[in-house]
């Protein structure tokens, strides 16, 4: 079996950058990921990479695409990595489809939204529950829906989804909504939405497509008829499966400040880790580190 | 081969996905369904879901913006 001197986990900007540097130092590696892109391929537009003073994240995305064509790059997309294992002084990824040998390891797999984790959650995936408000939002046109979350991105769809839906229930399982208060001020203006604080979803449900969902509220249960539901309650590490690796709370693999985690060999770069400020930037510059952390490694082990 | 790209102009992997097909120079037909239900429900028939984009090629259908399955697809 091949050995790999560096396998990257995740194709965003903080994986892209590893790639371009990886490529440079002539190392011999691969690129595993689910798509391209990450988080940046759905954001709208970016105004504080530097260099580029607006340009979206879509079209960003591309250029660091190009960036990283521009070397002969091996890519295995859509792939994803299960697990690692550490086999002697190298590792084995194990990934949905495949398994390889590496001496040294990049996480960089992102985030992604966090699920509600509530029954017809999954059963209704693009059949009325959707992640993208922005994206699916226009389908739920003269329909009732319901946005799940009180942060600025469930505030956002809501906002949306007011001008055209006749019916907008906004459920969020907190006495006050942590998004800014003026987005909540105009929120309450809007004659169709119907604002449900310290309730909780308890199912989603339908035939087909999704028909509606169960609240509770104080103890009691509600049916709300809706044919959308939105989930905006912000986004989990992409860490599943990596037991190895030690993470916070928040299920961010721990990193020092040369992208180190607790496995020696084995290093995270981007939103995934624990380095605060998740920004486009500052995965690409991690991702930088982490290329030259590893390159380090590898010139000053014996294998 | 017909190419067509049901989407709408707030969606990211859209965009994502109509500038791919540019950059490989294939040409498509862009479907706005935020602007006709009539095209919503042609889309839901079509993929059995509510989700965008989707993506037709020749008679094979693709929900969302699997490049690994567009590639192949396209590659026929």
């Amino acid at each position: 079996m091949k050995i790999y001197d560096l396998i990257i986990v995740g194709a965003g900007p903080a994986g892209m950058t590893a790639a371009v540097y990886a490529a440079r130092k002539r190392l011999e590696f691969l690129i595993i990921s689910r798509d391209i892109g990450g988080q940046l391929s759905w954001s709208g537009d970016v105004e504080n990479y530097t260099g580029y003073q607006f340009i979206t994240g879509p079209e960003l995305t591309l250029k660091f695409e190009e960036h990283i064509r521009r070397f002969k790059v091996n890519m295995h997309m859509p792939e994803t990595v299960k697990e690692l294992i550490q086999e002697g002084k190298s590792i084995k990824a194990v990934s949905d489809k495949s398994e390889y040998i590496c001496r040294t390891v990049i996480v960089a797999s992102g985030k992604r939204p966090r699920p509600l984790n509530v029954k017809g959650e999954k059963e209704f995936r693009n059949k009325g529950v959707t992640y993208c408000a922005t994206c699916d939002g226009p389908l739920f046109a003269d329909k009732p829906v319901a946005i799940i979350g009180g942060g600025n991105s469930a505030l956002d769809a809501a906002l949306q989804m007011v001008k055209i839906s006749p019916k907008v229930h906004i459920v969020n399982n907190a006495q006050n909504f942590t998004a800014d208060a003026i987005m909540v001020d105009k929120l309450k203006e809007s004659p169709v939405a119907q604002i449900w604080n310290n309730a909780t979803v308890q199912k989603i449900y339908g035939d087909n497509f999704v028909r509606g969902i169960e609240l509770e509220k104080d103890k009691k249960r509600y049916d709300l008829k809706v044919e959308g539901v939105f989930i905006e309650i912000g986004l989990i590490a992409n860490t599943d499966g990596l037991d190895i690796l030690k993470k916070n709370e928040d299920s961010e693999i721990i990193v020092d400040c040369h992208n180190r985690t607790n496995v020696a060999g084995i290093f995270a770069a981007g939103d995934v880790s624990n380095v605060p400020e998740k920004q486009v930037i500052v995965a690409c510059g991690e991702g930088a580190k982490a290329t030259l952390a590893a390159f380090r490694y590898l010139s000053t082990h014996t294998f | 081969m017909e190419v067509k790209v049901y989407s709408t102009p707030t969606c990211p992997y859209c965009k994502m996905a109509k500038e791919y097909l540019s950059s490989k120079k294939i040409s498509y037909q862009d479907i706005d369904v935020s602007q006709d239900k009539a095209r919503v429900a042609e889309m839901v028939k079509l993929s059995g879901q509510m989700g965008v984009p989707v993506i037709v090629v020749g008679s094979e259908v693709i929900r969302g913006f699997d490049r690994g399955r567009l590639e192949k697809l396209l590659a026929k």
